[in-house]
């Protein structure tokens, strides 16, 4: 089933930044605005060092289609595909983000969240707390 | 085999290199080499030509070179016997040493004349580090010294003495400075050059004596006029150095049997083999068989070069002589000479140009159909590496000699003579004997694209390293494209970058590319020009309308991710939080408030390298509150995320310390809160320290300062970090007032002019004329530069604001700083931590790739 997670107003983005959405399964993922004002939604694990970090990287483009690199060890990774096409020693097959599709409707933007878009293994188990948005 | 080295100077070295280099290349199916090398010097190998630098800040660790692998070196062992019947070396220890191959790298003794009192307490020879030592510390507190020798040795020698701060004599026999290398009218030009240096010059006249004082040391010079002992004069001096010339230290040879030239020097053949076919000799204890004994390292590297060739039977080329051309900066002034110099070709005819007033002398010899045999460079030697290679060989001048000497009106004459014109046979590496033509075959056949590249192909540049900016010319001239573009989206460099962004006024990125970025640029940028870009933009806010929040409009999406959260993200996406100390003084109530902070909000905490305080651990959402109660204990940003000053570590100097002689501790405060939050090319650290003992480690920072009797010496360009590096003492005894100053245009000179992600320390090594010339802009505001750095430094001065009660005071911001923006209270599950030593730690459940070499590593940490 597919779920439609709501992210935040749109007006809330800054272009060529990111943030990070809690997915209900205790995945996340990563949307960007671009310069261009597209949007953009990939996995938020950092693939190379396991941190949740991708939605803190810089955007840039290679050959012209838009990328994220990530803070961490700085692979860059095409947004519209996941696949990481720069890094420290080229590009790198092993390492691809998911990609989410995202929507705007009116002013709030969401993710798409289809169980069938490939996950990392170590999702965590959301606390009750947690879920409830207190702590 | 065994291979035994006697001598472990600069040849010496080089020949274990090289052995070591071929011996490791060398089949399994080959007999095993093993090299031993004695050393009579109780210290490991050093660069002796740069003995001179120990009086300008470098040490001897600067200086010393790494053992070659796999050789043995014994320090403080002088060879005293040799028995070649039974190939036997004994040393001073009275170890023995066999042999089935000796090389004799024994170098060159002082030579002192033997005049009266040379023996006397204050006379000294200038060789060793021993020497440098002995000089520098009898120096102290003596005003006048004289050296005797005018040639290449006597003037590194005064220049050294000046440094101390000594009023310096030169006595020279010749009635020019270096008779050796340069004509009548060079050596005028040369002594008007030293004379406005304050060195006083004797041409012309001898020392006869030297005299003591009623302490028993040298207190008087007598002189007499070249040829007419009854011409006697004498001269005060405190204390005398003997730099007249070397003997080649053939000891051994003379004593135990092998033939020498007839005034001294171990005979070698053109595979520098002596009279004896298991001894070679090699460098200034050896006469090759052109007769000569050369007095310079690059012939010697050569012989060394041929030698290790020969021991291994590998093909060399044979050492049939060396040219003696040199290139020289002595006390700052240039000196070349090539080829014919003085024109002794039949028929050779010469093309002057000299300006006095410059103190500037060039001449050109050249055949009578415009070929160069050879030149003289007084003043001004840029033209030497290309004029060098075209002396001797077929190609003709491209036109006329005397366009090539006059000073390039606005780049056109020079212009004229470009690498394209050598032809392929000219000699660029003269230490390692590399052709154009085979830099050209390296470019065309194995690709080689950098100047790396070319150094590891061909080995060009990796001796004196005097023809790297060759290198680069003729990668340039092979039409092999080293881009300067700062990424695919701009074509400029940073430092073209800044001048634009100063001069128009340009105040946003957006604009920025679409006006000045490559064509067709994606308004994207990316992840290399938008932070770069970000901080020019913030090292020029003071200049672009005033203070502006690196966080605020379009500038927060250009920032750096550390940057962005204004702190350091750690492995485990947690973020470390670095208040800044300045001076690393901290009174206990402050230090009591970081440890509740830690304690409140669970951080990991350390004692940082740079005297301060770093808390670990932090979520996004947890920064502002723990940046709240900072600020309001009057903590602020120590910027350990930012490309920008990081600390201005102190020592407790004069106020505690029983050998401080000023007080660091309130200077380092106030360079601290002077230069905080200055955005630059890459991070910039400064020191001060109270005395010479330099606790705070001032020589290792981009900006050192360390306290004299009489002010402040001032230290640039130092760096610790991957490739360490000795920072140079910029101005001496400056007061506070004056230094500042210096380092307010140092600065600012250095931010805009580096490229990006480039130390102080690699851009003075990169930047033209290197540090005479950041002194000239500095200090004597040669370019004319000086007052608009002074406002640039004032008006980062007046916009500084710390960037963390600003961003915790504007509700904008702080909405930044959440771990999801759906659940603006949620908590990042995925952080997680064990416990160590009492301490949070953090537990990474996918871990770093352990695929990553620390070479990887390293081009990677630049996030902070
Ligand atoms: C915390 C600290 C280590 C410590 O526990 O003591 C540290 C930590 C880091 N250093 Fe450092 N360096 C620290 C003192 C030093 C020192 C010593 C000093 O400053 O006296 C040096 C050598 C001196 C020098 O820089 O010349 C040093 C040379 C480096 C380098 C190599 C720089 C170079 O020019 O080669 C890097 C990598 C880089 O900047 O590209 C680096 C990078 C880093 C980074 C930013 C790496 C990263 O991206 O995660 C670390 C982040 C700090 C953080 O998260 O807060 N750190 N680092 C020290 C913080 C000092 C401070 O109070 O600000
Ligand atoms: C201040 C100064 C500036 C110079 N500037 C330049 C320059 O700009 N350009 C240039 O080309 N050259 C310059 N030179 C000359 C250059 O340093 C020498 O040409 C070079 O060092 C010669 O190398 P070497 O190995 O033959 O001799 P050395 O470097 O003198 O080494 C010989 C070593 O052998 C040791 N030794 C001697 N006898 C024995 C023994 N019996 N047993 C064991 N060890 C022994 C000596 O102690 C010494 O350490 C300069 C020299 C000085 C002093
Ligand atoms: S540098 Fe000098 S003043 Fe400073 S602590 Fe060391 S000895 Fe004392
Ligand atoms: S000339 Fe010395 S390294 Fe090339």
């Amino acid at each position: 089933m597919i779920t439609q997670i709501p992210v935040c107003r749109y007006d809330q983005l800054i272009p060529g930044r990111g943030v990070a959405v809690l997915l209900p399964d205790g995945t996340q993922a990563a949307v960007f605005r671009t310069a261009a004002d597209e949007l953009y939604a990939v996995g938020n694990l950092d693939p190379a060092t396991g941190a949740y970090v991708i939605s803190r990287g810089l955007t840039g483009s290679r050959g012209g289609v838009p990328t994220v690199a990530s803070p961490m060890l700085k692979h860059v990774y095409e947004l519209v595909s996941g696949r990481c096409v720069d890094g420290p020693a080229g590009p790198d097959p092993s390492h691809r983000l998911p990609t989410f599709p995202v929507l705007r409707e009116d002013d709030l933007v969401y993710v798409l969240d289809d169980p069938a878009i490939p996950r990392d293994e170590n999702a965590f188990e959301l606390d009750d707390a947690a879920r409830d948005g207190g702590s | 085999m065994r291979i035994l080295i006697v001598g472990y100077g600069m040849v010496g070295h080089r020949c274990a290199s090289a052995l070591s280099e071929f011996a490791a290349q060398r089949a399994a199916d080959e007999p095993p080499v093993d090299i031993a090398v004695l050393s009579k010097e109780a210290r490991p190998a050093y660069d002796r030509v740069h003995l001179t630098s120990l009086f300008n800040g470098s040490t001897d660790a600067d200086l010393t070179y790494d053992d070659p692998p796999g050789v043995e070196v014994v320090l403080g062992e002088e060879a005293v016997a040799l028995d070649r019947e039974a190939r036997i070396v004994t040393g001073s220890s009275g170890t023995t040493y066999a042999y089935d191959v000796l090389v004799l790298a024994t170098g060159s003794r002082p030579f002192v004349p033997p005049v009266p009192g040379h023996d006397l307490p204050g006379c000294f020879v200038y060789r060793t580090v021993e020497d440098v030592d002995a000089i520098k510390e009898y120096a102290q507190g003596r005003r006048v010294g004289a050296v005797v020798g005018g040639g290449l040795l006597g003037l590194e020698a005064a220049g050294a003495l000046s440094s101390l701060g000594l009023d310096t004599h030169v006595i020279e026999f010749a009635p020019r400075l270096m008779p050796l290398q340069v004509d009548d009218a060079g050596g005028m030009a040369l002594r008007q050059r030293i004379t406005d240096l304050g060195v006083t010059i004797h041409a012309g006249t001898r020392t006869e004596a030297v005299h003591a004082g009623g302490d028993g040391a040298a207190a008087e010079m007598l002189l007499a006029a070249g040829h007419d002992p009854s011409d006697q004069r004498t001269l005060p001096v405190e204390m005398v150095v003997f730099a007249a010339g070397v003997r080649p230290w053939d000891t051994l040879g003379r004593e135990f049997g092998l033939e020498l030239g007839e005034r001294g020097g171990i005979r070698v053949d053109a595979h520098c083999l002596t009279s004896d076919p298991h001894v070679y000799a090699i460098g200034e204890c050896a006469q090759a068989m052109d007769g000569r004994v050369y007095g310079l390292v690059a012939p010697g590297y050569s012989m060394a070069e041929t030698t290790a060739r020969h021991i291994l039977g590998q093909d060399s080329t044979p050492f049939r002589g060396a040219d003696l051309s040199t290139k020289l900066k002595l006390m700052g002034v240039d000196v070349a000479s090539f080829g014919d110099a003085f024109g002794t070709t039949p028929g050779a005819l010469s093309t002057l140009y000299s300006d006095e007033s410059q103190g500037l002398y060039k001449k050109l010899v050249v055949t009578e159909d415009g070929r160069l045999l050879g030149g003289i460079l007084v003043g001004d030697a840029s033209a030497y590496d290309l004029l060098k290679p075209l002396a001797g060989t077929d190609t003709a001048l491209p036109g006329d000699p005397i366009q090539l000497l006059l000073p390039a009106a606005d780049g056109a004459a020079g212009a004229t003579l470009g690498v394209g014109s050598l032809p392929d046979s000219a000699t660029i590496c003269s230490c390692h004997n590399v052709s154009k033509g085979t830099l050209l075959e390296a470019v065309r056949s194995e690709g080689c694209a950098t100047v790396g590249a070319l150094k590891s192909c061909t080995k060009a540049g990796t001796g004196c390293g005097s023809c790297v900016p060759m290198l680069g010319k003729i990668l340039d001239s092979a039409g092999v494209e080293q881009s300067t573009a700062l990424c695919p989206h701009f074509p400029q460099t940073r430092a073209e970058l800044y001048e634009i962004v100063l001069v128009r006024g340009i105040d946003s990125y957006a604009r920025l590319i679409a006006e000045h970025g490559a064509e067709g640029a994606h308004p994207e940028g990316c992840e290399i020009c938008k932070p770069a870009v970000a901080s020019i933009l913030a090292s020029l806010a003071g200049r672009l309308g005033g203070p502006k929040h690196i966080l605020s409009g379009e500038q927060a999406a250009l920032q750096d991710t550390n940057d962005h959260f204004l702190a350091n993200l750690q492995k485990n996406g947690t973020y470390s939080v670095v208040p800044r100390i300045p001076g690393g003084e901290i009174t206990p109530e402050k230090l009591i408030v970081i440890g509740e902070v830690a304690r409140d909000f669970g951080l990991y905490t350390k004692i940082t390298g740079g005297q301060r305080i770093d808390l670990f651990g932090a979520r996004v959402e947890q920064l502002p509150a723990i940046w709240r109660r900072l600020v309001d204990a009057g903590f602020e940003s120590g910027h350990a995320y930012g490309k920008a000053l990081r600390t201005v570590k102190s020592c407790v100097g004069s106020t505690w310390c029983r050998y401080g002689v000023q007080d660091a501790v309130s200077l380092a405060i106030e360079l601290e809160l002077r230069y905080r939050g200055l955005r630059s090319p890459h991070k910039i650290k400064a020191a001060v320290s109270g005395c010479a003992r330099e606790c705070a480690e001032a020589q290792g920072k981009d900006i050192g300062v360390i306290a004299t009797e009489h002010g402040w010496n001032l230290y640039v360009s130092g760096n610790g970090g991957f490739s360490p590096r000795h920072a140079d003492l910029f101005a001496k005894d400056l007061g506070k007032e004056e230094l500042i100053r210096a380092i307010d245009r140092f600065l600012m000179f250095y931010i805009r002019t580096a490229e990006r992600l480039e130390r102080t320390s690699v851009w003075m090594e990169r930047i033209e004329g290197g540090l005479e010339h950041v002194r000239e802009v500095v200090l004597e505001d040669k370019l004319g530069l000086g007052e608009e750095l002074d406002a640039l430094m004032a008006g980062h001065v007046s916009a500084y604001a710390d960037e963390w009660r600003a961003a915790i005071e504007d509700p904008e911001t702080l909405r930044r700083f959440v771990s999801f923006v759906n659940a603006p209270e949620t908590p990042d599950p995925s952080i997680e931590f064990t416990t160590e030593r009492e301490q949070i730690k953090p537990l990474l459940r996918i871990g770093r790739r352990t695929d990553r070499t620390g070479e990887e590593a390293k081009d990677l940490v630049n996030a902070g």
